[in-house]
């Protein structure tokens, strides 16, 4: 049984589905592992911070600093390994640390100030990367043999992929996604400011931590990135991942995500950045398209599932409200 | 009129007192700060680079002012840019003359506000969301127009437009006034500036008074295209290509700041396209501030960054409230009634812009 | 229900002030196990209040609450759902967005190795949505169930919280006639269980169907509390709109009505106003008479456009016009001073000038502005002719009180030079002072041959402005009453029994 919640997720699903069928029909080379692997491994940052803009919209909110925090952790763990002799392992530690705590400060900032997301986590965007110049604003390259150790591990599957540690780092990021979204009081409460801040209030939310934790959990989630990014450029450069705040927001609407918040799946954002992934890759394999495509197509998925869940919205209230349409936008 | 000046003064004080610090910085870090020479046929001189350079934040403020008061916001605004700065490139490259060039991008940039009017009015789609689209294709068409390259011409009358002087003048200085001063104008001498307000504040109050303020909202999206597409054609005409990738660039996000640093509310209503634009002005102040200092040039954004968050936590919906409260109590007794009614709005705004 | 038992809640002497005005006076509530008890009172009779002071919403400024003989004295709904006081409102406070079963168990969902079991909480739901004959499945999201089924779900939370006394806050008011039947159902099951529910709700025929007592609020103070079975609705009518209502002779003006200005015929919109025919004329006041909820505003905003009809005709002149949008409506000389002023009248932030003259303005259109000095004549003349009181014209409008505000809405339609103004509620929440100034204004401006339709609750002030009354039951016309028979005593009885016939 298929339930109107549930529908923009199983649209993407099947769009995904489609999609790889007829590329795959188009280059039967596009059916391997290799490919699959390659999908993984390409987008695990962007898979990774997808899942903490997930949450965020999901609250009703946003976050645009996230591909500045992904810049300035690669930057600074450039920096830190290159200037100190501390292990990996604790500057992964430290850079968390950091980074959970400026989320959590950006989310102490729109609750207690009672301030839009959309400007606090844009001033935190500058921020982030104005940080991020002032380490550093050349290319820090990382050479660390604990780094070559986690770039050498990898699983290959037959057909010659390599499923590599940062692609099971994202898959891993997006299961314990699903388990906090459905399966936890903070997934359930974030939902439920979704739904409506001042009821999920009356309703016994803890407002102020769950958005506080929200916006914690985004950042460091985009922290997480930012490490997997390292790993997979083996640099830190403050101008890297420019606008990936804008891909993470349209793979989470892709996946059917609702930009007013309140209705979403965790897995539909898995899809959405599969979905992007894929007709990067058509791309490629093509050879003669050019790269723009991919925005001029992503932005018409964009448009296409705003319109279903507008459709959907329509649908379901008009039945029960007929009063007054044009009443707050 | 003198009733009216007087009355815009007192709304642009703070941001003219702001921007005279940072003008002040701007002297200390370099005493020739104010040196303007007039050598070649054309002016020279670091406020002159200041108003040169913030002429693309400030042509987008303009709209982005009369958006944001409408309560809405447009995202899309550096992508129009980097279209229109496609359109024009490739119809002089075309053959086509700089008037046509011209009028096409503006064309194009119309167009686009369109597309996010009609979403926004008609279809009623969040302003962020609905803009959201264009923003994420924008550059992707851009980049269709020119083909992925970055298209560069010649043709004399159009780079006119972003490098060149009328009277000594740069011609961006003069765009962006004129504009701005035609707009300001524009909305203040006939109904719509009043009218754009009062939607802002209370759309349905507004639509009960009679106000179309479906077709208003369109108008007004249009209006941004249209800055955003001039916008366009002067950083194209500026370097003398268009670079679909880069024209324009986060300067939407810019142009955002710039409003709300001209004191303009993001919950929408009154709102004051001067101050916007003495917002830009401040914006290119800062970036000149750092430049000259000397301070090594990694630490304009954080700077910027800091000074940003400070004005913006300034004027944050519970620090104005509470330093009205402190003011009221400072004041005498008699003044709690209005102060008690006043807050009860305030939450109330807050409330519904979630 | 039997009156020997203990009572579960005693209220006494419960007053609320608020800045100016006494919102509750020393009033007393006592509620029984397995009672049904309708808290009846026109719109800022302090209904709300009295629950939101139950609740804990808000802190009274004296009395005592007794809860199993126990002095409570909460202070957040939360802790008064602890202590067993359960609300539901109209708007139910549910998320449509979640499911139903996560919205019976938000903050205390059933734990599994420190993990929400879905599993267990659906078979939760299940079993108590079970309980009121509710057999839905609980992992769907709220907003694909009706009204009633959401408002039936929310008693189920609030039953699970709390457990001693359930308030219904207008629960009805948006569910068709089956919808109210089964959650009539479940009222009964409850009270059976020993709950004591406080019912409030407009719709008489709903109170003495449910309940077994009322109690009566008029202006902050009980006047009075009934036992149901012994009482007729004309007898609850007067309680709730009280004052004198022997029918003393008005002073009102003959019916000099003039030419038929206006005509609907069969207008009306689905699930919203049973369709009606009406005309007015000119020099012609209509009132608008009916308990909230019976379709007053409706009228209102339908014949102005402001809620487009969905059947019906409207003809003014003799010429068939359209009335599609507030525009049409104003283009044909309409106005319309709506019952929210808040949010529907006033636009907060712009000038009182601004605010007089937006009508207008909209009007003449964007290009052509009024000239500064017309503006200023205009809102000054205004100003003095309606005495608006105010420090500066040039002062946002929120800060005007009601009836200024009211005064000025007023201004901004007169400024239009109407032909047809339609007023929902003009003298809701106003002081008396300017109360009598604008009952005055209705009638200049009638002298002066203008039609008018107003809306309102205050039955002596329709009695005393209107050379006809309309009166209006379960979002239809009932009855009409002309000349003479015009009285509050007449309008009460054709409210309470939907026809005039046992009029005496």
């Amino acid at each position: 049984m298929i339930r109107s919640t549930h529908l923009p997720l199983v649209v993407t699903i099947l769009t995904f589905l489609a999609a790889f069928v007829l590329c795959s029909g188009q280059y039967p080379a596009m059916m391997s592992t290799r490919v699959v692997a390659n999908l993984l491994t390409d987008n695990a940052f962007l898979g990774i911070v997808a899942v903490g803009m997930t949450f965020v919209i999901l609250s009703g909110g946003i976050d645009l600093s996230v591909g500045s925090v992904i810049a300035f952790t690669g930057v600074f763990l450039a920096v830190i390994l290159r200037d100190t002799s501390i292990h990996p392992l604790a500057a992964f530690a430290l850079v968390l640390a950091m980074t959970i705590a400026f989320g959590a400060a950006m989310g102490a900032i729109i609750h207690y100030l009672d301030m839009p997301a959309f400007i606090v986590t844009l001033a935190g965007m500058f921020l982030a990367r104005g940080l991020a110049y002032v380490l550093s604003t050349d290319s820090v390259p990382i050479t660390h043999e604990f780094y070559d150790v986690l770039q050498s591990l990898y699983w290959k599957a037959p057909g010659g992929g390599r499923f590599r540690l940062t692609g099971m780092v994202m898959l891993a990021t997006f299961i314990i996604g699903m388990v906090v979204a459905h399966r936890t009081r903070f997934g359930q409460n974030v939902y439920a400011l979704g739904g409506g801040a001042q009821t999920a209030r009356l309703m016994g939310v803890p407002l102020a931590s769950t958005t506080i934790g929200i916006y914690a959990l985004s950042g460091g989630l985009a922290g997480l990135a930012g490490i997997v990014f390292s790993l997979y450029t083996s640099a830190g450069y403050s101008l890297a991942t420019v606008g990936v705040e804008l891909d993470a927001i349209a793979a989470v609407v892709i996946g059917g995500t609702l930009l007013s918040g309140g209705s979403g799946f965790v897995a539909g954002t898995f899809f959405g950045i599969l979905i992007m992934g894929l007709i990067q890759t058509y791309i490629v394999f093509d050879g003669t398209l050019s790269s723009w495509w991919t925005k001029i197509v992503i932005g018409g998925l964009l448009f296409a599932f705003i319109l279903l869940q507008k459709g959907l919205t329509w649908a379901t209230t008009a039945r029960r409200k007929p009063l007054i349409d044009f009443a707050a936008p | 009129m003198t009733h009216g000046l007087q009355a815009t003064l007192r709304r642009v004080a703070p941001q003219l007192m702001i921007l005279a610090a940072v003008l002040l910085l701007n002297v200390i870090v370099f005493p020739d700060f104010f040196r303007i020479e007039f050598q070649n046929g054309r002016l020279f001189g670091n406020l002159v680079d200041v108003f040169n350079r913030g002429a693309p934040t400030a042509l987008l403020c303009i709209g982005m002012t009369l958006v944001i008061a409408t309560r809405g916001i447009d995202l899309s605004v550096g992508a129009v840019m980097a279209i229109a700065g496609a359109t024009a490139a490739s119809l002089v490259a075309d053959g086509s003359g700089w008037v046509t060039a011209l009028l096409g991008a503006l064309a194009v940039g119309v167009l686009c506000g369109l597309w996010n009017g009609v979403l926004v009015a008609v279809l009623r789609i969040q302003p962020i969301v609905a803009t959201l689209v264009l923003m994420v294709a924008g550059r992707g068409i851009a980049q269709l127009i020119t083909e992925g390259t970055i298209l560069t011409f010649v043709n004399p009358g159009l780079i006119h437009l972003g490098a060149g002087t009328v009277l000594g003048v740069p011609t961006p200085i003069l765009i962006w006034i004129g504009l701005g001063a035609l707009i300001t104008l524009g909305v203040r001498r006939t109904a719509l500036g009043m009218l754009v307000e009062a939607i802002g504040i209370n759309e349905s109050s507004s639509r009960l008074a009679g106000i179309n303020s479906r077709v208003l909202l369109i108008c007004v999206y249009l209006v941004t295209g249209f800055c955003a597409a001039l916008a366009g054609v002067i950083v194209a005409a500026d370097i003398k290509g268009a670079d679909a990738n880069n024209a324009g660039l986060w300067l939407e996000l810019d142009a955002i700041l710039a409003v709300v640093i001209g004191g303009n509310s993001l919950l929408g209503g009154r709102f004051s396209i001067v101050a916007s634009l003495i917002g830009a002005l401040i914006i290119q102040s800062v970036n000149s501030v750092i430049l000259l200092s000397g301070l090594p040039p990694e630490f304009n954004l954080v700077i910027k960054a800091l000074i940003i968050i400070a004005i913006l936590v300034i004027q944050s919906p519970t620090v104005k409230h509470a330093l009205y409260i402190l003011r009221a109590s400072a004041e005498s007794a008699g003044v709690d009634t209005p102060a008690a009614s006043a807050s009860a709005p305030l939450a109330k705004s807050t409330e519904t812009a979630r | 229900m039997s009156e020997d038992t203990r009572p579960v809640l005693s209220a006494t002497g419960i007053s609320k002030f608020f800045p100016g005005a006494i919102a509750l006076d020393s009033v007393d509530l006592t509620l029984y196990p397995g009672e049904v008890h309708a808290l009846l009172g026109e719109n800022g009779a302090g209904k709300s209040t009295l629950i939101k002071c139950l609740t804990g919403a808000y802190r009274r400024d004296a009395g005592s609450i007794q809860l199993d003989g126990e002095e409570i004295s909460p202070t957040s709904t939360q802790e008064s759902q602890v202590h067993g006081i359960g609300t539901v409102y109209q708007e139910v406070n549910l998320l449509p967005n979640l499911s139903v079963a996560e919205n019976l168990f938000l903050g205390r969902q059933p734990l599994r190795f420190g993990f929400v079991s879905q599993r267990r909480m659906q078979r939760e739901a299940r079993r108590i949505l079970g309980g009121y004959g509710l057999r839905i499945h609980p992992a769907e999201p709220l907003s694909t169930f009706s009204v009633a089924v959401q408002q039936v779900v929310a008693i189920a939370r609030a039953v699970e919280l709390s457990g001693k006394v359930l308030i219904l806050d207008e629960p009805t008011a948006s569910l068709d006639r089956d919808e109210v039947e089964m959650l009539f159902k479940v009222i009964r099951q409850l009270k059976e269980r020993g709950l004591a529910i406080v019912f409030i709700t407009h719709f008489l025929d709903q109170v003495f169907e449910i309940c077994d007592r009322a109690t009566v609020l008029r202006n902050g103070r009980v006047v009075g509390t009934r036992e149901l079975a012994h009482s007729s609705q004309t007898d609850v009518v007067h309680l709730m709109l009280g004052r004198q209502l022997e029918s003393r002779v008005q002073d009102r003006a003959p019916q000099t009505a003039g030419k038929t200005l206006l005509e609907f015929k069969g207008i009306g919109r689905k699930g919203m106003l049973e369709p009606f025919d009406l005309a007015i004329r000119e020099g012609e006041v209509v009132g608008l008479a009916g308990l909230l909820g019976s379709g007053r505003t409706e009228t209102a905003n339908l014949i102005f456009g402001a809620v487009p009809a969905d059947q019906g005709e409207a003809w003014l002149r003799d010429q068939k016009i359209a009335l599609t949008s507030p525009r049409d409506a104003i283009r044909h000389r309409f106005g319309l001073c709506p019952e929210d002023r808040k949010t529907d009248g006033i636009v907060g932030d712009l000038s009182v000038r601004e605010n007089i003259i937006l009508a207008l303005q909209a009007r003449q259109g964007w290009f052509r502005p009024l000239n500064k000095a017309k503006v200023n004549e205009l809102a000054e003349a205004y100003v003095k002719a309606l005495d608006i009181r105010l420090a500066s014209l040039d002062m946002p409008i929120r800060f005007l009180s009601g009836g200024n505000q009211q005064k000025a809405l007023l201004a901004r339609w007169l400024a239009t030079n109407p032909d047809f103004l339609i007023l929902d509620e003009p003298t809701r929440g106003i002081d008396v002072g300017a109360h009598a100034e604008i009952i005055a204004l209705i009638e200049g401006l009638r002298e002066k041959g203008m039609a008018l339709l107003v809306a309102s609750s205050e039955l002596e002030e329709l009695v005393a402005y209107s050379t006809r009354v309309v009166v209006l039951r379960d979002r239809r016309q009932v009855c009409e009453l002309h000349g003479e028979d015009i009285s509050t005593r007449n309008i009460v009885a054709a409210i309470a029994q939907g026809h005039l016939e046992e009029v005496a």
